[in-house]
């Protein structure tokens, strides 16, 4: 695998897995719990949907053969998308929506923390643009998380619920290949498993605030490195992708 | 004022400063049920486009208001007192924000 191919890779995995969370949280659009956190959660998707128009054109860029960020969103297929499996995980209530925004919120501040010092300039001026929007996103997402914990009985057992469904997505997020091994000798990508422990750091701190518990069951979902996902993508990309793939031309 | 009764939450009036050292103006106000999640929708209602730098969140029922009927007692006898009105002073120019 030559650096140019790894990198085209690498940028696939981090823009497809913020424009799934986008296009996941979009769809509480003028339905959230009431008009202020409506706006809140579609204002977080509009930022994922800012970092992945940036990665995704910047993977054509770097793949040579003419596609735009257009063109990798809406014309490829569930088995070429890599995105985190986390990251298409159905809304369900507030609570599911909340607990997958808090973990992929945690990533993503330590991941693009240290990927700011990429040698790859592109991807450390991404970074660095993103880590600002990340870090409020994340205050937003542990703040939820620790209210609904300690909020009532009802609010309560439904982040329990969440936790249940959604902790076997996490493991997958720190899995390396050889994507990853053929970019960290250049120095463009980082080491996953230094971000593991600042994750579960956070994690933990949060979730023991919030008087949750991690699920006893360690079991670990994978398959996105492998372009293999749940049920869900399937669903996601025939709705995201309808329009440009019926009417091929159609501008704003 | 603040309206409790509905599941949104109480309301918060929010105060945005431009610049350091300038005054914190009222700008409108939202639902939340505590101080963080008030100081975080007020950053995403209202700052969202460059409109300030500081951000002050006060719960609606904690301002005294007057009322209209107030207007003649609080406000009019200083229609007729020109001397109240600093007017015969030139401001140096060094003073900002007056």
């Amino acid at each position: 695998m030559t650096t140019k191919e790894a990198l085209f890779k690498y940028l696939l995995r981090l823009g497809d897995t913020s424009m799934i969370l986008a296009q996941r949280n979009a769809e509480w659009c003028g339905h959230g719990p009431f008009l202020e956190e409506d706006l809140a959660l579609t204002n977080i998707s509009l930022d994922l949907l800012g970092q992945a128009n940036s990665i995704l054109q910047y993977a054509g860029q770097v793949e040579g053969k003419g596609r735009t960020e257009d063109d990798l969103a809406f014309h490829r297929t569930e088995r070429e998308y890599y995105n985190h499996l986390i990251a298409e995980q159905a809304n369900g209530d507030y609570a599911k929506t909340i607990l997958r925004q808090f973990f992929c919120d945690a990533f993503d501040f330590y991941f693009y923390s240290e990927l700011v010092k990429s040698k790859d300039e592109m991807l450390a001026a991404i970074s660095a643009k993103s880590i600002k929007e990340i870090t409020y996103h994340l205050r937003h997402s542990s703040s939820w998380v620790e209210r609904l914990g300690n909020g009532t009985d009802e609010s309560h057992s439904r982040m329990e619920k969440a936790m249940d469904e959604l902790w076997r997505f996490t493991g997958e997020m720190f899995e390396m290949n050889e994507v990853d091994s053929v970019l960290i000798k250049e120095g463009i990508a980082i080491d996953l498993n230094a971000v593991r422990p600042k994750w579960e750091n956070k994690v933990k701190e949060v979730l023991e605030k919030a008087t949750l518990k991690i699920p006893a069951n360690t079991f670990m979902q994978r398959g996105s490195r492998d372009a293999k996902h749940t049920e869900h993508l399937g669903f996601i990309l025939s709705e995201m992708q309808s329009l440009p793939r019926s009417l091929p031309d159609a501008k704003w | 004022m603040a309206n409790t009764k509905d599941s949104q939450g109480p309301l918060w009036e929010v105060f945005v400063q431009k610049k350091s050292g300038q005054p914190f103006v009222h700008c409108g106000n939202l639902h939340a049920f505590d101080k963080e999640m008030a100081l975080q929708n007020a950053r995403d209602l209202y700052t969202r486009r460059n409109e300030g730098t500081a951000l002050w969140v006060v719960p609606s029922d904690a301002i005294v208001s007057s009322s209209p009927e107030d207007i003649g007692p609080f406000f009019e006898p200083a229609n007729d007192k020109v001397f109240r009105h600093p007017t015969f002073y030139k401001i140096p120019d060094a003073i900002k924000h007056m």
